[in-house]
């Protein structure tokens, strides 16, 4: 283990860029995972996010311990549970990212689904087609029964059409406003009537029956549709074809991807009427999109060798799931799904990002959006809680590795302890005030065991200091 | 801090996601009314009745009581040309007064700013809700967000008065404004300062409470007894926030529309009741609207995106009756199967502005509109 003070420029570097890698393909690392991966290098790592072959989170372990959501009743909180156990444990954090870009994109909410066992149905689509085909994500999408249920398709008929799922798929899924008329929000719904859903017996005890696809063609709109320009009697699933041939969609897709992994962009309402920032950016992703057959995964890959991506160090706001998931994977957790795992699912929503249950269709205000005096507030006591308990195993392993280093002095504790939670950039500010504080609570000592509780506490307050400093909501 | 405890204020609640005009203000004499709305329409016996050939949803009881004493203005008609339908634009059309291009400053982000130039109350305008609504924001001034009053302050993790104390000012200090900052970071200071602050002005109104009337179990109840205590609580408070919904019922209507109503009437009497018996109510108006009305024409179930839609105001100081005209359902009326919207909203905030918040309007809702006045 090499002390950090005594690292070259260039491990700083790389532990830096590996650091800015996992924050946004993942939710972070701590210090052991990063120096692991930094000896690897970048490009490889890029490619093992990308074509994992880890392990996923053990579903399995976590029903046997929480036996309550194998078919979860309707206990508000309780079914986000299931999710946060698969983001805290996956060993593979770019596809649980990709599940929460999606969940952004395609939100869906049980405020209205009122059926938990089918929204992590949903996402566990997600975590199959994430990094797959755009298209058949897109097929899936429209066959799975939270979003019949959630955009109301299974009240889209031939002699009553409903235009929700039709408008939301081509204003929030693909396109994005200004790029389609009234007309072909009509005849793209009429084109999905008769995709709905059935029930599955038996019922689930204390629950609902399960929902499965269904497509009933005698309720199918089989007349002719005018679509975009196209002329035919078209399908739901021409319909998609359609859609993924637009450029609007390329576009739409690329920029979505680049306000999630690269930097904030204004919010989604103003793409139609305000430029992309990087449009370079944007045009190289769209064009890898295309060029791929709407291949999600070789578009990310691009996005993560690219200088733009390199660059974009510590310029996105964290969203709350970032938040919430990077502090619990950091802090470290036993792999035993843990009692409170209901109140933790919350602690995103506290913050303005309940996940699972957004508050429309259209899902979250991302970004600086995400701050607020009230919203602020519950991101800073949560991680202070959690950075502050220094009997959590990964705040362990940093006291560990402080007091491997001997005795520090204030200004080089302050430097070690930023370092160990991400690392950290901080402004002049910041470290002044942190410095000071280290300063006047004493050198750290670990002589005696009463010197080492002491010190240990000592860090623990130091870590609940940095949980509170603003360089820390950045990404 | 001390102010003037009968200066007006303005307490909004947004009907989020396309509440269904002609479902809550019932044309229900009018016969296309029942051709159109087969599986939604009220029977003649079901609705409230009030003048005009109208009646309002049966579920709304209580705000029929308060339209019968005189204290609530229903606004016909509301809306704005080219109606997007989409929830997303049309709020954000709401929360900024664009119809055309984007706008980033929220109506009562300004009010705020022109009430309170210098800052000096950073409770001016609360808002309540997990996010901050757009209508509220404004670079550079001040909004306190609370979600759950009883939980509200910074680092309450910290034990030890005098640990956390030092924790604080340490806080304080890293917060103050920076030279070079970015903007980012320069509002994420700011939000910093404002929470800590904030926290300590707000935490003595759920100490001070006291009320005889036990508010219904449900969320927009919990909101509104939020803003009942700030506001009794004579914090300074002059503009509140929040929301309800989801009212986007393009399925299953009937059902899921009348337990909003359910839960929004009653929410409104219980704070209206619990004002009352502290002698809290004369000064303070509840401002309703929704981004959108509905199509005419059902889908068998619920009701599509449409445009046109209804305000209500409500209050002591409010001149209750009908305000503009319900816009026509016949066929040849109808723009794209909606009906079309004969009030612009930019008037309602006129009123508002001017003859309840005693600021200039033109500025906020940028330019001159006719403006209802039920003030």
């Amino acid at each position: 283990m090499t002390t950090i003070s005594a690292m070259s420029t260039a491990t700083k570097e790389s532990i830096d860029l590996m650091a800015h890698l996992m924050r946004r393909a993942g939710f972070g690392a701590d210090r052991d995972e990063l120096e692991r991966r930094a000896a690897k290098g970048y490009e490889a790592t890029v490619e093992e996010l990308l074509n994992p072959d880890g392990a996923r989170a053990d579903r399995e372990l976590f029903l046997r311990y929480h036996p309550g959501f194998r078919r979860p009743v309707t206990s508000p909180g309780m079914g986000g549970s299931a999710w946060l156990y698969d983001m805290m444990h996956t060993e593979l954090p770019l596809e649980e990212k990709m599940v929460l870009f999606w969940h952004q994109i395609f939100a869906t909410g049980q405020s209205k689904v009122d059926h938990w066992h089918e929204l992590i149905a949903q996402v566990d689509m997600f975590r199959e087609n994430g990094m797959g085909n755009y298209r058949d994500m897109l097929v899936a999408l429209a066959q799975n029964p939270a979003m019949i249920y959630w955009l109301d398709n299974c009240d889209n008929h031939e002699t009553g059409v409903n235009e929700n799922w039709g408008r939301e798929l081509l204003e929030l899924f693909s396109m994005g406003v200004g790029n389609y008329s009234e007309e072909d929000v009509y005849e793209c719904s009429r084109a999905f009537t008769g995709w709905t859903i059935a029930t599955v017996p038996p019922r689930n005890y204390y629950s609902r029956f399960d929902w499965s696809f269904e497509y009933q063609d005698e309720d199918h709109d089989q007349g002719e549709k005018t679509f975009l320009g196209e002329t035919g009697n078209f399908n739901g699933e021409d319909i998609i074809d359609i859609i993924c041939r637009q450029p609007a969609t390329a576009e739409f897709i690329a920029r979505h991807l680049y306000n999630f992994f690269v930097a904030d962009e204004p919010q989604v309402p103003a793409w139609s009427v305000t430029p992309p920032k990087d449009p370079e950016a944007i045009e190289l992703l769209a064009k890898t999109f295309t060029e791929s057959n709407y291949d999600i995964r070789s578009v990310l890959r691009v996005l993560f060798l690219s200088d733009f991506f390199k660059e974009a160090r510590y310029t996105k706001i964290k969203s709350p799931a970032e938040v919430v998931v990077g502090t619990l994977r950091l802090v470290g957790q036993d792999k035993l799904p843990p009692p409170g795992i209901g109140d933790m699912s919350k602690q995103a929503g506290y913050m303005g990002q309940e996940l699972l249950n957004p508050p429309s269709v259209e899902g979250w205000h991302t970004g600086v959006e995400w701050i607020n005096s009230g919203s602020l507030m519950k991101r800073i006591n949560f991680v202070a809680d959690m950075l502050g308990d220094t009997s959590k195993p990964g705040v362990k392993r940093i006291v560990e590795r402080l007091q491997a280093q001997g005795n520090l002095g204030p200004e080089e504790l302050v430097d070690q302890c930023l370092e160990l939670v991400g690392p950290v950039k901080a402004g002049a500010a910041t470290l002044q005030q942190l410095v000071e504080h280290a300063s006047q609570n004493g050198e750290l000592t670990w002589d005696t065991e009463k010197d080492a509780a002491a010190s240990t506490a000592k860090v623990g307050e130091l870590l609940q200091l940095i949980a509170s400093v603003k360089e820390f909501q950045y990404c | 801090m001390a102010t003037n405890k009968k200066d007006p204020v303005l307490v909004v609640l947004q009907l989020s996601g396309g509440n269904d005009y002609m479902n809550t203000v019932v044309p229900y004499t009018d016969g296309l009314y029942h051709d159109n709305r087969k599986a939604v329409a009220f029977a003649e016996d079901q609705v409230l009745p009030i003048d005009g050939g109208l009646g309002l949803n049966p579920a709304m009881g209580l705000l029929k009581d308060m339209y019968d004493e005189g204290n609530m203005a229903i606004i016909h008609g509301i809306g704005y040309p080219d109606s997007p339908r989409s929830h997303f634009r049309s709020m954000d059309i709401w929360h900024t007064c664009e119809p055309e291009t984007l706008g980033t400053e929220g109506w009562l982000g300004l009010a705020t700013r022109d009430i309170d130039p210098n800052k000096e109350n950073i409770v001016t305008t609360v808002s309540f809700g997990p996010s901050l609504f757009r209508a509220l924001v404004l670079p550079g001034v001040p909004v306190a967000c609370v979600d759950d009053l009883e939980s509200y302050g910074l680092l309450t993790g910290i034990t030890g008065e005098k640990q956390r104390e030092q924790i604080l000012d340490r806080f304080s200090r890293m917060y103050a404004p920076e030279m070079g900052n970015d903007v980012v970071t320069e509002y994420l200071g700011q939000t910093g300062l404002e929470a800590m602050k904030g926290a300590d002005i707000l935490k003595v109104a759920p100490e001070n409470y006291s009320s005889s009337i036990e508010y219904a179990d449900t969320t927009i109840a919990r909101k509104l007894k939020g803003i009942s205590q700030i506001h009794q609580a004579g914090l300074g408070t002059r503009i509140f926030y929040c929301d309800h919904g989801s009212f986007d019922s393009h399925a299953k209507q009937p059902d899921m529309h009348a337990t909003l109503w359910t839960d929004v009437s009653q929410a409104l009497d219980d704070f209206y009741a619990d004002l009352r018996e502290h002698d809290a109510a004369d000064n303070v108006i509840v401002l309703m609207f929704s981004e959108f009305g509905r199509r005419v024409r059902d889908n068998g179930s619920g009701t599509d995106h449409g445009a046109a839609g209804a305000a209500f105001v409500i209050g002591d100081a409010v001149k209750g009756g009908q305000y503009g005209e319900f816009p026509s359902i016949k066929p040849g009326d109808l723009q794209q199967g909606d009906l079309v919207p004969n009030m612009d909203f930019r008037g309602l905030y006129t009123t508002v502005i001017e003859d309840w918040l005693g600021l200039d309007a033109k500025p906020i809702v940028k330019g001159e509109f006719q403006a209802p006045r039920f003030l």
